[in-house]
């Protein structure tokens, strides 16, 4: 069995295996939050920015759930090349119950695009044409929950969204940029 | 923009309150609001309102009316709770003068939250039953019941919520 389909099982046995709800509750709730910033800040731009440093926060936490829940036997990332699968694979599929597309890998290996269609985070949600010219990125939090989860794993990523659907794409990308990783330190006490 | 036709999605529970726990971080903690908790609570609550309200227009889509406030309650109490906190609540007490006290003895927001210190604990625990007030409104004004619904938190995860009927028409 291919290193994807397996890592594929390993989401799926862990997605039927946690405690669920339905996506809608999720859905409204997202909505509510972006509606608050959008209200909260003056600028588009520092909603993006807002989202995606909730979006670190919630990753920074979540990580240690995905460790503990989904099956260790899935194996250790040994590249960065699986990461981006567990990631697509086990990380997609166990939080919002669909899977992403790896795709677009750069030569150094360093660089690769999440390719999705389903986003229960946008369901419902019509972006208004100003907010779409001036760059709203609406599932901007995802993009902050990848780089919190890998850098508790020493990994120093950068995470873009490229196209959203709900800005006339046809899927939504994000783009994962590894930077380097970081060397396990004790920080002295701030 | 519903779409029937679209089959019932799933993600994990834990999503949703890793995200919650967040909004209640972002204002109490970390917005223009943080400074003043009055106000942080009135956004955090009346983001939950939202919510209620359209999760209120939901899940009635295919129920007939309430014969009464009471049978309104009842909803709240089953329905709506099981969908919103995965479980039912467990009491229910009315005076029957527009007042009701649900009683959930495990509040879904509440079982894994645990800080330093007790006093920190229990600050955390008042911050994260705001939300939930919000939406339980919110969803009774969807279906015609105005109130006021406050929380009380005695023993953690136990949680009191009451709801009190502003108008009897």
């Amino acid at each position: 069995m291919s290193n994807i389909a397996k890592l594929q099982k390993v989401g799926d046995s862990t997605f039927g295996r946690i405690e669920k709800i339905n996506s809608e509750l999720l859905t409204m709730t997202y909505g509510s939050l972006v509606t608050q910033l959008l209200r909260d800040f003056e600028d588009t731009d520092a909603v993006n920015k807002q989202l995606e440093k909730m979006g670190h926060k919630i990753g920074v936490r979540l990580i240690e759930e995905y460790m503990a829940k989904s099956n260790p036997s899935a194996g250790s990332c040994k590249e960065f090349k699986d990461t981006a699968e567990a990631i697509a694979k086990v990380g997609f599929k166990m939080f919002l119950g669909f899977n992403a597309q790896v795709t677009s890998w750069n030569q150094e290996q360093t660089q690769f695009s999440l390719v999705f269609q389903e986003n229960p985070l946008n369901d419902f949600v019509e972006l208004p044409e100003r907010l779409k010219t001036e760059g709203l990125f609406y599932s901007n939090l995802l993009c902050g929950v990848i780089r919190g989860a890998l850098e508790m794993v020493q990994m120093r990523v950068e995470c873009i969204f490229v196209k959203c659907p709900l800005r006339g794409d046809d899927v939504s990308e994000i783009k994962v940029t590894l930077i380097d990783y970081l060397k396990e330190i004790v920080l002295e006490d701030e | 923009m519903s779409n029937p036709a679209k089959q019932r999605t799933e993600v994990a529970a834990s999503t949703l309150e890793l995200l919650h726990s967040e909004m209640v971080e972002y204002t109490t903690n970390d917005s223009k609001y943080s400074s003043h908790k009055e106000k942080a609570y009135t956004v955090l609550e009346d983001m939950g309102f939202k919510v209620g309200i359209r999760l209120g227009e939901r899940l009635t889509r295919d129920k007939g009316r309430f014969a009464d406030n009471l049978d309104t309650i009842k909803f709240i109490c089953k329905d709506f709770w099981s969908e919103c906190f995965k479980k039912n609540v467990d009491n229910l007490k009315t005076n029957h003068k527009g007042t009701y006290v649900l009683h959930d003895s495990k509040f879904t927001y509440l079982t894994r939250l645990s800080l330093s210190t007790p006093e920190e604990t229990a600050n955390a625990a008042k911050n994260h039953v705001v939300f939930s007030c919000g939406i339980i409104r919110g969803c009774l004004s969807s279906l015609g019941v105005e109130a006021f619904v406050t929380a009380e938190i005695n023993a953690l995860p136990s949680v009191l919520f009451k709801v009190i009927e502003i108008s009897r028409q």
